[in-house]
């Protein structure tokens, strides 16, 4: 590790630390209130971050998506390359959706602002949001090409010294579906930068710094110091893990190599499958983001997440595959693959630490897009997280909780609120939990019909379907999930990925994937496995009563 | 006049149950310890010992205000009543999948707390409502019947009722009441449309679970703490503190106990709101430290931030979301684990971390000599001299200050510095990390600090309180006389109050406001029914909300809606701009031409603020004692320097002392730094001020 710049007390330096992680807390949270898409408000996909003068990241916010986490970081630094600091003035915005840029695919927006002290920046604040409509086709896995799928803005000023970019709005206010609702979500990832701006001239008279270089130095250096000694308590070497997924079309073999060694630690997907013609192409800012997260919740997880915590990782994907796919690949749902990544990662930690790390679990969320007259609905289902083992024992996994992403669910009376649809059934799918001394979480079966006996359609970006969460070390694999139309004469099983119609007066069924298991079942204890049972969520046991048709 | 009355006001804590009797002219204190297996012993003792020193017969009191902790307790410890759920058939695990996500995202292995109601005890029930309340499948009665000798066989005693939509129509747990009722005439009751009609099943769910989870025991508890106060001769009427800051009737605590939860600091923000009328401060920060957490509440215009959402039991280091959540009216606070007996420790990083690891009452802080080992903050602020000695030396506690500096050597050997300069910085971190907490919470209310009276009680809160104003740029801190007792003085100064809430969702354009009208006068007949119990002769006031946001928004905000204009021609324009107005506010911009929708209504009805200029000190001043001799204390900068100790009771109103000084009383002592300066007010306050 190396110091840069004069040592500040050490006092100062953990109360400005403290400091900066609660404002760009403060500056996520102010996001997610204001922010416009679902999915930033209930779901938290967004991050908020605060950079040094020369792009590295020193404090993110916890609130926030994995799929952000190293994307956001690496962004800042292409914002500077393309616009030097030294051509930035205050009151100055930059703005981006472009996936390669950013995060991955066109309806996250990166707005970075710089913070003047007078006329010297002193920092940069930086946030991501998710914009709910960018034009093209819409959010889904349709496309065939990037152009089909919305407005792409390379990095460009939003506001050039205070003054809006009336050009850009214009074009931004001519290509979406809700030019409101897109103005007002770049006016709120504005916004809360400034308000980070505001808070962090606060601190530095209060600490009277003149800048954030010395202390970001020292944060940088100290975080990666702590992140390379807790990698450096792994045993060096190389592993492998692979995995086959369900893919779009086709079932994919991801593969990933992971290298310790003396405390830096490389993952490579080489041997990564070839761009699909489907829109789940994966830029790779969001590979590494995933990639780095699956070793961030094992490794060094209280470290807080700056460029000196995630220095010591690497990643690499073979340019031009699907992990790294190049523009213009379609890459509307790279959520679909990209969120399988961390299972894999965990794969090779499993064998770096045995016994130590989860199980495969659900993994990719459940999103479907339901629509019909007069109505759409992107509501969120999660399937069962791997058992998760540790050197105390362990736990079972999580029942229908996401992982990696940090997502929340929608309630069913809001659902049925804002859609004519019935939930007949929303409930712990029973069965569904992979076996083993700890077994994995389960996942969640659900029956849908249209309340006017209308037609509705299901759009689809789901995995585990035909692969299921793998248990590990004897532990039994979690039960696949399943998407099927049940009519009053017969159920119809459908793929994982793609776009149906449910005809009136049939019923969607999905069940979402369970969690896989870890260890021998014959090691489970009785009494857990007896509580199972007696709640009703192991086979044999008296299944829920449910409304017949 | 609230003035002439012979009042009693009763708080029973975790540790200690404070009691004030106030006898229109003066105000007399007891504090004891809570006697856990029986409370109400300690509230009769305590009254009887109270009313003996002042010659007062039992029959002489007019009133008696309560709050207790005793329902939140049983949540955490989960002690309360064996209790089943009745939920519609095909949504079994509604309080099992919760909102299914993580709190905190790089720890794989976090849990959600346990529900309430185990799946075994939760019980499918074959009906269904749709959105608008059209019956989709009648209930089907055998279920309910059939469920009752399995549920009695299990030990149930409580039972919940909660079915999807019930927050538009309560018609099939009506008659799945009447059913038990019939069936089974003693279990314990709770329906989920009438604790909490509010649409988004998991977070009514919840609430009803926890209603119905402590109503057994609070029950008991009521009616044993009602007959022992007959008992004693004592036939006043006794109103309880609920979570929102208002009192209400026996009658409504029996039915409701969960929104009983939380009353202690919700008495505390009703002081702070009576200080900031008191003293014409807009704008107060309230700040109550006890031992294992810091409580911190906005206060605007004499009122306290509300909300209706908030969470029992959080198990993750106080981080929201880890908890279980309940629907009720609230006074909303940031609450973070920052209390004298938080205990430090150094991380991987070699930062210093505080909290919320907390050693309590027992053992306590290593100076407390009961078996403590680890550097705790009261430990830091006894080593820096930032608290006088004379309260512990008083109330019989030998301090063992050999003992802390061990815990600090230790414990924080890491730091390579002494025990004094460990003790500084363990101060600093606890003081920094409450003003992030503030920063935050400020932050996402879109309030803002600066200006800001700060108002502290609490044990640790006075030592603390300067320095926290401090770091949020606020230059005034009160203190108020017996801070140590705050939330029972705070129930003799809160309103009779009640909140009832209505889902009703519609599209503002598609708004129908002759119904909405009507719901609201219903609502107000609910209400009235409350607070006339309370008070037949009182007046009044009406405040509604209406819970609104954009189509598609996930969070709702709260708009406030003038009643006398519901159902007429301007409603829908004045909702709009009420909504523009409150969004605003909190997010500073509005996006033209957005569909806003209507989600929820809440209607109060409360008494008007009470108007007593008296001064809080229970006692008056006693005798000027001989002056303390000069301590050695640590300042805020670091440096020790030479300060006073002064005793509150012995100080004169008018009489002011600049830092560095300590003021030393009972219960706390309030630390005045250097560039700070004490004065005490006529109403025996003691206001901090940046010189």
């Amino acid at each position: 590790m190396s110091d840069q710049g004069p040592r500040i007390d050490d006092l100062k330096l953990q109360l400005v630390w403290d400091r900066l992680l609660a404002l760009v807390e403060e500056q996520a949270q102010t996001l997610m209130r204001t922010a416009f898409s679902t999915v930033v408000r209930e779901a938290g996909d967004l991050s908020a971050g605060v950079f040094d003068r020369s792009g590295r990241m020193l404090a993110q916010a916890v609130t926030g998506t994995p799929g952000h986490v190293n994307a956001m970081a690496a962004a800042v630094s292409k914002f500077l390359a393309r616009y030097p600091m030294e051509t930035l003035r205050p009151g100055d915005v930059l703005v981006t959706n472009d996936p390669w840029d950013g995060t991955g695919h066109l309806n996250d927006f990166t707005v970075v602002t710089p913070t003047f002290m007078g006329e010297r920046c002193v920092a940069l604040f930086a946030a991501t949001s998710h914009i709910a409509d960018v034009g093209g086709r819409g959010f889904g896995p349709e496309a065939a090409e990037l152009f089909e799928e919305g407005l792409r803005i390379p990095i460009m000023p939003l506001f050039r010294a205070g003054e809006r970019d009336e050009t850009l709005f214009a074009i931004i206010s001519a290509n979406v579906r809700d030019p409101a609702v897109a103005e007002g979500d770049l006016y709120s990832l504005t916004a809360c930068n400034e308000a980070g701006g505001r808070r962090l001239l606060a601190t530095l008279r209060e600490f009277e710094l003149p800048d954030l270089e010395a202390v970001g130095a020292q944060i940088l250096a100290r975080s990666e110091q702590a992140m390379r000694r807790a990698l450096q308590a792994l045993p060096d070497g190389r592993w492998r893990e692979q995995m086959v997924i369900d893919g779009y079309d086709v079932p994919l073999t991801l593969h990933c190599a992971l290298t310790i060694d003396h405390g830096d630690l490389a993952l490579d997907f080489a041997g990564s499958p070839a761009p699909s013609p489907y829109g789940i192409n994966v830029p790779f800012p969001y590979t590494e983001a995933y990639a780095s997260f699956g070793v961030r919740c094992l490794v060094g997880g209280d470290i807080p997440n700056n460029a000196g915590s995630l220095a010591p990782i690497s990643v690499q994907a073979p340019d031009g595959s699907l992990l790294a796919a190049r523009a213009p690949s379609a890459v509307s749902a790279r959520h679909a693959i990209g969120q399988m990544l961390p299972d894999l990662v965990i794969g090779c930690m499993a064998q770096v630490v045995p016994g130590q790390v989860p199980s495969q679990g659900a993994s990719c969320i459940w999103n479907p897009v339901l629509r019909g007259a007069g109505f759409v609905i992107n509501p969120i289902f999660n399937g069962g997280t791997g058992a998760r083992p540790a050197a105390d024992g362990g736990k079972d996994g999580l029942s229908t909780t996401a992982f990696p992403s940090g997502v929340r669910t929608t309630s069913t009376e809001v659902n049925e609120v804002t859609a004519p649809l019935v939930f007949w059934r929303r409930e712990l799918a029973a069965g569904t939990a992979g076996d083993g001394e700890l077994r994995g979480g389960y996942g969640q079966v659900l029956h849908v019909e249209h309340r006017n006996s209308e037609p509705f359609t299901v759009s689809r970006m789901f995995d585990r379907v035909d692969h299921p969460a793998a248990g590990r070390d004897g532990g039994g694999a979690g039960a696949p999930g399943i998407v099927a139309i049940r009519s009053p004469e017969a159920e119809t099983p459908l793929r994982g990925k793609g776009v149906d119609t449910v005809p009136a007066g049939s019923r969607l069924i999905l069940q979402t994937p369970g969690g896989g298991g870890f260890g021998d079942p014959g090691a489970r204890p009785q009494a857990l496995r007896q509580a199972d049972q007696a709640s009703g969520l192991e086979p044999d046991q008296g299944a829920s009563d449910v409304p017949s048709q | 006049m609230a003035h002439e009355r012979v009042r009693l006001s009763v708080d029973i804590g975790g540790t200690f149950t404070d009691l004030i009797l106030d006898d229109g002219q003066q105000r007399f204190a007891d504090k004891r310890l809570t006697t856990h297996e029986q409370p109400a012993r300690a509230v009769i003792e305590g009254i009887a010992a109270l009313l003996a020193q002042q010659n007062l017969a039992p029959a002489a009191v007019d009133l008696v205000l309560h709050g207790t902790t005793l329902a939140t307790n049983a949540l955490i410890e989960r002690r309360g009543a064996c209790t089943a759920l009745l939920t519609t058939a095909g949504h079994r695990d509604v309080l099992e999948m919760a909102l299914e996500n993580r709190f905190e995202q790089y720890d794989i292995a976090i849990d959600r707390p346990q529900p309430l109601v185990p799946r075994v005890l939760r019980v499918p029930v074959r009906e269904r409502l749709a959105a608008d309340g059209e019956v989709l499948l009648p209930l089907e009665t055998a279920d309910v019947v059939a469920a009752i000798p399995r549920l009695r066989a299990a030990g149930v005693t409580s039972i919940a009722v909660g079915y999807l939509h019930a927050w538009h129509s309560g018609v099939h747990e009506a008659q799945t009441a009447e059913l038990l009722r019939e069936h089974w005439p003693e279990v314990s009751l709770s329906l989920s449309s009438e604790v909490c009609p509010e649409i988004r099943e998991y977070e009514r769910l919840s609430t009803t679970c926890a209603n119905a989870y402590v109503k057994p025991l609070m029950n008991h508890y009521l009616a044993e703490l009602e007959r022992a106060l007959r008992a004693l001769g004592c036939a006043a009427p006794v109103r309880l503190m609920t979570s929102g800051g208002g009192l209400t009737t026996l009658d409504t605590a029996r039915a409701f106990p969960v929104r009983l939860v939380e009353s202690g600091p919700a008495g505390g923000a009703m002081l702070a709101a009576h200080l900031a009328r008191r003293h014409q401060a807009s704008q107060v920060l309230s700040f109550d430290m006890g031992g294992t957490t810091a409580k911190l509440c906005l206060l605007d215009d004499g009122e306290p931030l509300l909300s209706r959402s908030f969470e029992v039991d959080r198990v993750y280091r106080f981080k929201k979301g880890s908890g279980l959540p309940v629907r009720i009216p609230v006074v909303e606070m940031v609450e973070i684990g920052a209390g004298g007996g938080s205990i430090a420790r150094i991380d991987q990083l070699g930062r210093l971390r505080v909290g919320p690891e907390s050693a309590g009452s027992e053992p306590g802080p290593a100076a407390y000599g009961r078996g403590g080992v680890s550097p705790t903050v009261t430990d830091a602020d006894l080593l820096l001299g930032r608290v006088a000695t004379t309260g512990f030396v008083q109330a019989g506690l030998a301090l063992d200050l050999a003992a802390a500096r061990r815990a600090f050597d230790s414990g924080l050997a890491a730091l390579n510095t002494d025990a004094a300069g460990a003790a500084f910085r363990l101060a600093e971190v606890v003081d920094e990390n409450m003003a992030a907490a503030s920063l935050a919470h400020s932050g996402e209310w879109g309030r803002s600090l600066e200006g800001r009276l700060l108002v502290a009680f609490g044990g640790a809160a006075p030592v603390h309180a300067v320095r926290l104003a401090d770091k949020l740029g606020i230059d005034r801190v009160l203190v108020p006389a017996n801070a140590g007792v705050g939330s029972a003085l705070g129930f003799l100064l809160a309103p009779v109050r009640y909140e009832v809430v209505r889902s009703r969702f519609e599209p503002l354009a598609d708004l129908d406001g002759a119904a909405v009208a009507q719901l609201l006068e219903e609502m107000r007949g609910e209400a009235e029914a409350v607070v006339r119990a309370a008070d037949s002769e009182l007046v009044f006031e009406t405040q509604c909300c209406a819970y609104m946001r954009y189509a598609g928004q996930g969070f709702e905000i709260a708009v406030p809606v003038d009643v006398a204009v519901a159902g007429s021609e301007a409603f829908r324009e004045q909702l709009a701009a009420g909504f523009a107005r409150a969004y605003r506010a909190l997010y500073g911009q509005t996006i033209p031409g957005a569909q806003i929708e209507l989600m929820s209504w809440t209607l109060t009805l409360s008494e008007p603020p009470l108007q007593d200029d008296r001064g809080d000190a229970a006692t008056a001043p006693g005798p000027p004692g001989p002056p303390a001799e000069p301590i050695l204390l640590c300042d805020a900068d670091g440096q020790q320097v030479s300060a006073p100790v002064l005793e509150r009771s012995a100080l004169a109103v008018g009489a002011r002392q600049a830092g560095p000084a300590l003021v030393a009383e009972p219960h706390t002592t309030t630390f005045v730094p250097s560039g700070f300066a004490a004065e005490v007010l006529s109403d025996g306050s003691l206001l901090v001020s940046r010189r």
